[in-house]
């Protein structure tokens, strides 16, 4: 019998569940070595060869190349861990959640000031996966 | 006997911190903020807690993939502020109650919440912020803090009602400890929002108001929202609010409210605050 999983319906929306997680795991590992000074230097000077000592997929390499943080959300990234990769580039959790959105951080910014994005407003879904497809 | 006498619940965003930190809580942005905070920071000065109990999350900073506790309480002397990536907050260290935590922790294992009991953690954001929006910027905090930590980021996290028990089970375990200690409990994380995906914003007024209001008067009810409600209506990230259930349980039925308030935003979330009291009339 399967769970029941009504999350996986969120418009927009990857939950990070234990099957994520379990998908996402080296993925979110190297996130955590990028605490360690040291390993920030040596992601810096070569984001590949410092990727490639992680047994993760290359989709998962990819991603974390282009910064595309759906993408890694989608092959089971977390928000708080995919934030040493954002906070090592010197980035604010505003500018990665603008991103996530197809907005530019100015307009993101703008929408917060003015309340935050309403339920059920119109989302920028293009391209986008949760993961669970 | 040790008693809880009150309760606090605060969000904790990351760059409320910041804000204090850089020395920028004047600024336009996040006056509005600060002022709701006020009147806690006059508050605690009467209230004077020997000891908080201190509900929060660790965000990828003390756990990471490999060991995600569902609950875990420090029974540690000291615990150091995280580097969460950019240097762990100028903060003091904040020292542990070895003796509470661990008969709290005999306690409600031997209730039937199966608690993680870790000794050595660093506290991240998720302990400090609320820390700082309550005692200022001293140069020791003034009282002992015993973490209890919460995950509320892999799902599924523990239910409303399974927060609101415990928190029951910690009232009862710090009400049968011998020495006379004033003992709080406070809450943290939410309110609304998310951080992730083209939903990423995401706030709800009327939900976090809702929820004010029932926390207060209909908190039983309330345990028993289930987490789609949350996450639909408050956000991935608004799931955070089950920790104020584990606050609310270890308080009376009956409380008096101190303090309300509300504010959009901080960065990228809603902030909720609020100071309860415990009615005398209830033992």
């Amino acid at each position: 019998m399967s769970l029941d999983k009504p999350y996986k319906n969120i418009p927009g929306t990857t939950i990070f569940d234990a099957e994520m997680a379990s998908k996402g795991f080296h993925l979110n590992q190297f996130c955590m070595s990028l605490m360690k000074a040291e390993n920030r230097e040596k992601f810096k000077a070569d984001e590949k060869a410092y990727l490639d000592e992680w047994p993760m997929t290359e989709e998962q390499k990819q991603a974390v190349l282009a910064r595309d943080y759906n993408a890694m959300m989608a092959t089971g990234g977390n928000i708080y861990f995919l934030a040493k990769i954002f906070s090592s580039d010197g980035l604010s959790f505003q500018f990665a959640a603008a991103t996530m959105t197809g907005m530019s951080q100015p307009e993101y910014a703008e929408m917060m000031l003015n309340g935050g994005r309403k339920l059920g407003s119109p989302l920028n879904l293009e391209g986008f996966k949760n993961g669970k497809d | 006997m040790a008693k809880i006498n009150a309760g606090v619940a605060t969000s904790h965003v990351p760059a409320i911190g910041a804000a204090i930190d850089l020395k920028k809580t004047g600024e336009e942005y996040w006056q509005p903020l600060f002022k709701g905070y006020e009147y806690v920071k006059e508050w605690v000065k009467d209230a004077k807690p020997d000891v908080v109990v201190l509900i929060y999350n660790d965000h990828a900073s003390a756990f990471d993939a490999n060991l995600v506790p569902t609950f875990a309480i420090a029974t540690g002397a000291e615990f150091k502020p995280a580097d969460e990536g950019w240097g762990p907050r100028p903060v003091p260290n904040v020292m542990g109650h070895p003796q509470l935590a661990s008969h709290i922790a005999q306690s409600v294992i031997q209730d039937d919440f199966d608690l993680t009991v870790v000794n050595t953690l660093d506290v991240d954001h998720g302990l400090t912020v609320p820390l700082s929006l309550v005692f200022g910027e001293p140069e020791n905090w003034p009282c002992k803090v015993i973490p209890i930590a919460v995950n509320v980021v892999l799902y599924p996290v523990p239910s409303g009602n399974r927060c609101y028990q415990l928190g029951k089970a910690i009232r009862k375990a710090v009400e049968s400890y011998d020495e006379d200690l004033n003992v709080q409990i406070w809450g943290t994380g939410g309110m609304s929002h998310q951080l992730q995906g083209p939903r990423a914003g995401l706030i709800n007024k009327d939900f976090d108001n809702a929820f004010l209001d029932r926390i207060i008067d209909d908190a039983e009810g309330l345990a028993s929202m289930p987490h789609i409600n949350y996450v639909e209506q408050a956000g991935s990230e608004g799931i955070e609010l089950v920790m104020w259930l584990v606050m609310r349980g270890a308080l009376h039925n009956q409380v008096e409210v101190k303090k309300r308030f509300y504010h959009v935003p901080a960065s990228n979330t809603a902030v909720g605050h609020l100071v309860l009291e415990n009615k005398t009339s209830e033992e």
